[in-house]
Parts: C-alpha cells; structure tokens; sequence
C-alpha cells in the first residue's frame, strides 16, 4: 500500500451560486513532489485554501486525512500546527523588517522574561539560510532582496516551522530562469530530506522536470493523476488533461508580409530614476507593419525599461536617443503625446498598472482613448457601451456583459480587456510587454489569435517575452537584449533557444 | 494565488457569471424591476434606505416637527455650507486624496470678504469676488504642493489648516467683524418669494419646483431614448414613470413645504445648480473620468495618458473654490466674520462623503451620495436639537453613525467579495 501523507477525498467546495470544487480526489506520497496544474479557474487555489484551513473545516464537504489522521482545520494555524505551510505566488514578507525578524514573525524565539532573544534568533535563520543555499546576513531588511532570494527567505520561514507538507502556488512565476533553476534544486534537496511539497504551476516545463506525480484539475474537478516517473508523460499529455483536448498547435500559424517601416528607435540611452546608472545604453531597432519583433532578454536586462521609456518616457530620466514613426521623428514627452504618436504599451503586470481592478470593463476599455468618445469634455456613454461590447465580442472576453467589474475576471480575460484598451487607441505600434504571462494555455493561444490579426490588418507589433519558444513561436524576428544593451538581431528562422541564449548572457564588452 | 483580493481571484470568477447577470436580465424583461433597481446598486441605495429610515425616526421623535415647514427651511439654511464642501470633498477623496484644510478656508475666505465690506465699505459682491479668488489661490497653492511636489495631501491640507487659521487670525487682527450690509446677508438668509403671489404660500416656489421636476423627466426621459437608440437595456416604461412621479412628488412635497415658510431659499438655488454641475461634471466629462481613474489605479492611469499631475492639481483648485463659495454662505449666514470660524467643517464635510459612500481607498464615491451622506448628519443633529439632545450626545450619535456607514460599506464589500 502507498504511504499517503496527505489524502483529500470528496472535496466539494460551493460559493454562492456556484461549485468551486466538485467532488475533488488528492492523494499526495510521503517524501515526494506532487505537481498540481490546471487552467486558471480550475480551483487550483481554492483546494489549497480548503487544505490548509483558509476556508475553515465545515466550510466544505469532503474529508481530509493528514498523516493518517482525520484532520479539521479552523484556521491556518491549526494547518500549520501540524507541518502544513503555504507560500504564497504575492510574498508574504515585510520589507523594512530583516530576514530574521520576518523568519520568525508570529513565531518569535522567546528568550527570558518573554522578550525575543535575537542573538538565538539571528543564529537560527543563519542556520536555515545556509540549508536553502542563501547567502546574507541575517539582519539584512528583505526589501534589499530580490524577488528570487525572497521566495528563498520564505522556504526558509516554513522550514523554521518544521515543516512537513509544503505548498508553493507558482513559485517560480516571478523568478527568472537561473533563479527558478536554484529553486526547483532546492526543492529536489528538500525531497531527499523527506520533505514533501506540493507545487502548483502553469510551467509545464518545471513540473515534468522536478515533480514525481501531477494531478490535473479541471473545471473543479480531479481529472487524472500520472506519474512522471515512468517517462512517457510529456508536457502534450499533461495539456490534453488541463484543457480537454489536444492543442494542435501552441501557436497559430500566420503568413509574414513585413511592410514599411513603423517604428525606428536610434541610440537610446535610459538612465535608472534614482541610481547612478544607464538601463538601457545605445539600443536600436525597428518593427515594420505586419510585422511581429521580438525582445528577448533574461530579467533585469532593461527590457520593460526600454519599452517603457519609448512610451512617453514613462519610465527613466536623461533619456537620450530618437525614434520615428513612420519615418517622421517624434518626440513625446509623456503618455498622452506616445498615445497620440501612434504608440501603445500593454503592460506585463495588468493588475498594477495596466486596469483599474474596481472599475468595469466599458470604463478600462476607453480609459486610454476617452477624448474619442468624448465632444467638448463630454462623455457619450452610450458611445462607449457601443464600443466596448464590440470588443468584448470581437475579443471574446467572457463575462456577461460590459458592466462586468475587471477585478473578478480571470488572467487571459484581463489581458484581452487591457489588449481592447489599447486597440482602442488605434495605434501604429502595439508593444506587448508579456503578453502572455499569468494565463492558461487556451487564452494564450487566443492572445496569439488576436496578436496575428492585428499584424495582418498592418499593425505593428513588438513583443517582450521571459518565454523564449513563445517568441520563437509568434514573431518574426528577434532581438536580444542584455545588460541594456541589444546584443543581436535574429530572424526566426536563424533563431533556436540556444543561440538566442548565447545572445542574452553576452557580456558588455563583447556586445560593443 | 491571491489572498488579500479576494475578487481577483480566477476561482472566484467562474461565480460572477450568474450573479451579474442577473439585474441585466431583469431590466430586460421588465419583470421584478423594483428589486433588481434597488440590489444593483445596494451600497448606493442602502445610504437612500438609511435616509429615509432617519427622517422617519426624528419626524416620530420630534412629533412632526422636523418636517415642517419652518424647520426643513432651517436644515437647508443650516447645512447648507457643509454641503457645499462636500461636493468638493469628494471629489477630492474619490481621487484618493484628502482635504482637512477647508474649515481654515472657510474662516479665511470669509475674512478676507469681512475686511473688504465691512472695514473698507467696498460693495458686497466685491467682498464675494474676493473670497472666491482667496479660495482659488489658495487651492492652486494646495494643488501645486500635492500635484508638483508630490507631498501627500494630508500633509499638505494639515500644514494649510494650520496656515490659513493663522492667516485668518493675521487678516481679522484677532477680532470679530460684523454686521455684513443686507445685500451681502441675502446669499445665505435671503429668500425668493413673493415675485408671484400666492394666498398664504409662495406660489414663484411652487413654479421653480415644477420647474425642476419638468426639468428632471425630461432629461430621463431623453437619456432613456438614447439608450434605446443604442440598444441599451432600459427599464419598463410603468416603472418609468412612477420613478420620475415618486421623484416628483418628494421635490414638490419640498417645494410645498418651503413655500409655506419663507419661499425659495437663494443658498438652495446656489446648492441646486453646484449639485446639478458637479454630478454631470463626475459622471460625464472626461475630467470626472479621470478623477475615477485616478483613485481607483494610479498607475494604470498614468499609463493610460492621465496628466495625473494637472488633474490633482485642478481638484485642489475646485475644492478651494468651493471652500471659498462656503466662506462666502457661511460668512454670510453668521453675518461677520470671526476668527473660529469653520471649525471642524472639514470633519462633517468628509463624514459625509464617506457616509454617502466613498471608499477610503479612492476610486469609488458620488456627489448625490455625498449629499444624502450630508443631510443625514444634517437631519439628526437637527433632530436631535429639535428634541433637546445634549451637544456631547449629538456628537457621540454623529461619531457612531459615520463609523457604522463605513463599518457597512466594509462589510459589503467582503460580502462581495466572498460570495462572488
């Protein structure tokens, strides 16, 4: 018999209206990594909320048996009281307080007389550092880290609680690749000292290569659990699971008629807002009509800088450089004016700085162009309705009508919603700043869809992307960026993940 | 995947659909139309309910009293200044901002109007020119701080209720000013009344009333065909016209009681056209837009070619020159100018743009909320004189109603976002 640490049976979980989760099986190994994927909405999160008791015992039907015990959680102290610890894809870190204060927080090392002895406490998170392989000090504030060393900081937190089931909801979202490479070591050792994990990810990737057994979840429902060990479980199996059918193809196919030139960037050199250093130094490039250009370049290299500072400088100070459009220079000085240049940026983190969450759709769509339903100062409401059910149409974004709040859309809605915006604007230049990040593989594959018709209609497009066969797969050619700097130009057809690689990791001196 | 928002939860998305569709769909088919009214909005009509819950309990308490004729004039008399402020006010916190500044505004702009009628027997509406324009200067000077600098606005309003209690004490020398000449007390005690007749009422106020509610269905009514030249789901036509004659009767209901007393308030005229402005101005320009865009994601705004900096900027501006049209009513409904002047307003002000329902956080607010906020603090401080409650227990009441609108406002939104 199989040695379960954790088995959930018959998890039904209803909100209001709705079945989040229906009759929902999990049965994780002792000492393994089990990999949890599905579509975004598939109730990922919510049966992670279920087992670890942020929706109290009672709130749901089904059982759960921890350890061989029956267990009813209230809260998520009780799910942590037996070894259960989430970490959240949002850190859960205070920035100002250090990494030993925030290790401890809620758990402090009492000294004599109730008050915290941080001399042992100091000591123990060097302990802990050294075992998930981070080196700093201890009393270094976790603000001064990097989102890579954080999500370290964090395992580390659970492992001061002793933990035994980790859950990691997409660790690796935010990290670059040699970041996510360090993590998913860590994990691996993490196994070998019978830790278990859990790990809930869209990168099909990262489970194949670390995780024992995946189960998929679709629409609330368990569909099938398959081990990884016997090999034959490629990332096309697990997608037939998550989406219910096979993908012909990830990306759509699109015949390339590049026209004249939309877009010219020459010599432009951004310097960081508040460090005494350039982000992007020198950089030239070009996106013609009809034409899907890639940037590709590993985090940190001054990617969304780069667009950002095109778009109406909104980004960086002293920025130096020209651009044109359609061969006519233009100079904006801020959004409004790289707006009326013809020019669009959809950002990579909608939720921050591309919608407004409380707002609903009608009103995100037209916020980029309201001057264009608008006649001295005033709003055509009805204009507008008229507008954005025509894109919520032709865009299929699902959800039942305009009024719709953005905030409770999910991922691959959004961006459509934050695509329509900017379409609105009737742009030259579309540049989209990961376009793709944070949605399920069916909305991709519309996101693509949208992206092919708006270069066949002309557009201009340029795409940022942390996913190198995602850019292999749309455009038609590929810059690289690295350290600020464009270290190459490659045509598609040139092009394969590893020179593209070779480009990204080219030091500064061989780049001049 | 997120634990803080709730809402943006994808899980939680997958339950919006039959949630939301449901008021559209009533509005289409005509069917159940009072109840998909009132739960589509219940944050909005909550605050409505609550008013008229109010007026009901302190028309029982004070033995009808409140409702009559001489006292709703009172209230408006009254209250008049804070409703003023209020519009401004929320404004300013739907953008995500704060004024604490604008009790100081009212002293001094009311000073600054004192010295130049009353010390310097300039004609009074010199005295109201130059109060506007100190309310106007004094708001770009707020503007210019919070927008170009980038000082937040509580800090910035905190240093100018500091500053411009000074400058009220400076301009005033220390003392009281008064009496103001009739012309300058008409703006706030002054009454249109008697340009028609009437046997026993004022028949001009009837007519402005029927002018107002004349007013009012016509533009439903032609909101309501533009709608439907969109294709826009509108409500039944019963349902209409018992809306627009449920208006009507409350506003001539008012008309009448008015006309009884003293006929037309001018500060209501004044309170009637900045209420009128103001809800278009927020619901319909492109500036209100993005007073709305602003509060609700700075960021994305900036984003989307917001000149966030010159919107902040005008926000301040307008509130200063609402604080500088409130100097002007309450200078003039106190007859002079005194040094303590607007203390606290700043408080009631901003109660009742969160009791109307504006969120702390920004994004979210309304001017008529504002007001219904307003005359709910206006109706049970004036209640509870009317019953010869203490002042110290007013104050507790008032403290407590505005902790529990804010207290439901929360309360919705976790339901909300629970549920859905």
């Amino acid at each position: 018999m199989d040695d379960h640490i954790l088995e959930m049976r018959g998890i039904t979980k209803t909100f209001p209206g709705v079945k989040a989760l229906e009759d929902v099986n999990l049965a994780v190994r002792r000492g393994e990594i089990h990999a949890i994927c599905g579509e975004n909405g598939a109730g990922k999160s919510t049966l992670m909320k279920v087992l670890s008791g942020v929706y109290p015992a009672g709130s749901y039907e089904g059982e759960i048996v921890f350890d061989g015990q029956p267990v009813r959680f209230a809260g998520i102290r009780d799910s942590e009281h037996v070894g259960i610890v989430i970490i959240h894809q949002e850190l859960a870190l205070v920035p100002y307080l250090s990494i030993a204060e925030n290790m401890f927080l809620g758990n402090e090392r009492r000294g004599r007389g109730g008050l915290i002895d941080w001399n042992k406490a100091n000591a123990e998170a060097a302990r802990l550092l050294a075992e998930v392989g981070l080196d700093e000090n201890p009393v270094t504030p976790v603000g001064q880290l990097g989102v890579g060393k954080q999500q370290l900081v964090e395992i580390a937190k659970a492992l001061s609680k002793d933990v035994r089931l980790l859950i990691l909801d997409e660790p690796t979202a935010a990290l670059n690749d040699n970041d996510s490479a360090h993590l998913l070591d860590l994990m691996r050792r993490l196994r070998e000292r019978g830790i278990t994990s859990i790990m809930i990810s869209h990168k099909l990737g990262e489970i194949t290569a670390v995780s024992d057994n995946v189960t998929v979840i679709r629409d609330g429902r368990t569909v099938e659990t398959l081990s990884l060990h016997a090999g034959e479980v490629t990332q096309e199996r697990i997608i037939r699971g998550m989406v219910g059918r096979d993908l012909e193809s990830y990306y759509p196919e699109r015949e390339s008629h590049p026209g004249e030139e939309v877009l010219r960037v020459e010599d432009w050199t951004v310097w960081h807002p508040t460090q005494d250093r350039k982000v992007v130094e020198g950089a030239n490039f070009t996106v013609r009509a009809g034409e899907v250009v890639g940037i590709a370049g590993l985090m940190g290299a001054g990617r969304t800088e780069l667009a950002m500072s095109v778009f109406g400088r909104a980004y960086g100070r002293n920025i130096t450089g020209r651009m044109f459009v359609h061969g006519k220079e233009v100079r904006p000085k801020n959004v409004a004016e790289a707006i009326d240049a013809g020019i669009a940026y959809a950002t990579e983190d909608r939720k921050h700085y591309g919608l407004n969450l409380i707002e609903d759709i009608r009103r995100n769509i037209s916020a980029a162009a309201l001057n264009k339903l608008a006649s001295k100062g005033f709003v055509n409401g009805n204009e507008e309705i008229k507008v954005a059910e025509g894109y919520r149409k032709s865009m299929n974004v699902k959800a039942p009508s305009v009024a719709s709040v953005v905030g409770k859309l999910s991922g691959g809605n959004q961006q459509k919603v934050v695509l329509s915006k900017w379409l609105y604007t009737d742009p030259e230049v579309l540049i989209l700043d990961e376009p793709t990040r944070g949605i399920d593989v069916g909305a991709k594959y519309e996101i693509y869809t949208i992206i092919n018709r708006l270069v066949a209609a002309g557009k201009a497009v340029l795409v940022i992307s942390s996913e190198l066969p995602e850019l292999l797969g749309i455009c038609d050619r590929i810059y690289t960026l690295s350290a600020g700097r464009i270290t190459g130009e490659v045509p598609v057809g040139q092009a394969t993940q590893e020179n593209l690689m070779e480009l990204m990791t080219k030091e500064k001196e061989l780049a001049a | 995947m997120t634990r803080t928002v709730p809402p943006s939860e994808p899980e939680a998305q997958t339950a919006t659909a039959p949630k939301d569709v449901a008021p559209a769909v009533a509005l289409h088919t005509g069917t159940s139309n009072v109840r998909a009214l009132l739960t589509s909005n219940l944050r909005q009509s909550g605050i409505y309910i609550a008013f008229v819950a109010i007026i009901a309990l302190f028309t029982v308490l004070t033995d009808g009293t409140l409702l009559s004729p001489g006292n709703v004039t009172n209230i408006v008399l009254q209250y008049s200044y804070i409703l003023i402020l209020a519009i401004g006010m929320v404004i300013v916190i739907i953008a995500g901002h704060i004024d604490l500044s604008v009790g100081s505004v009212v002293a001094l702009t009311g000073a600054v109007s004192a010295v130049l009628v009353i010390q310097q027997g300039m004609p009074w509406w010199m005295g109201v020119l130059a109060a506007l324009a100190t309310g106007l200067a004094i708001g770009a000077w707020q503007g210019f701080w919070v927008a170009y600098v980038g000082i937040p606005a509580f800090i910035v309003t905190l240093a100018g209720m500091l500053l411009f209690r000074g400058l009220t004490l400076q301009v005033l020398d220390n003392i009281s000013l008064s009496p103001f000449p009739q012309g300058y007390g008409r703006i706030a005690s002054g009454f249109l009344n008697g340009l028609l007749g009437g046997n026993g009422y004022d028949a001009f106020t009837l007519l402005i009333g029927g002018i107002a509610v004349a007013g009012y269905a016509v533009s439903q009514y032609r909101s309501r065909i533009a709608r439907i030249r969109y294709d826009q789901p509108v409500e039944s036509f019963p349902l209409f016209v018992a809306k627009i004659v449920l208006v009507g009767a409350v506003v001539m209901y008012f008309a009448w009681q008015l006309a009884h007393a003293r006929g037309l308030p001018i500060v209501l005229i004044i309170l009637a056209v900045l209420i009128i402005t103001y809800s278009v101005i927020t619901t319909r320009t492109v500036f209100g837009r993005q007073v709305y865009a602003i509060g609700g994601n700075l960021a994305a705004a900036t984003l989307s070619g917001v000149k966030v900096r010159a919107v902040n900027f005008w926000i301040f501006v307008n509130m200063g020159f609402l604080a500088g049209i409130a100097g002007v009513v309450f200078s003039s409904r106190s007859n002079g100018a005194q040094p303590g002047a607007g203390n606290m307003f700043e408080l009631d002000a901003i109660a009742a743009a969160f009791i109307g329902g504006a969120a702390v956080t920004g994004g979210v607010g309304t001017v008529v909320g504002a007001m219904v906020g307003g005359l709910i603090m206006a109706v049970m401080s004036n209640g509870m004189q009317l019953m010869g409650v203490d002042q110290s227990i007013q104050s507790v009441v008032k403290g407590l109603v505005l902790l529990l609108a804010v207290a439901f406002d929360v309360y919705n939104k976790r339901r909300a976002g629970t549920s859905r």
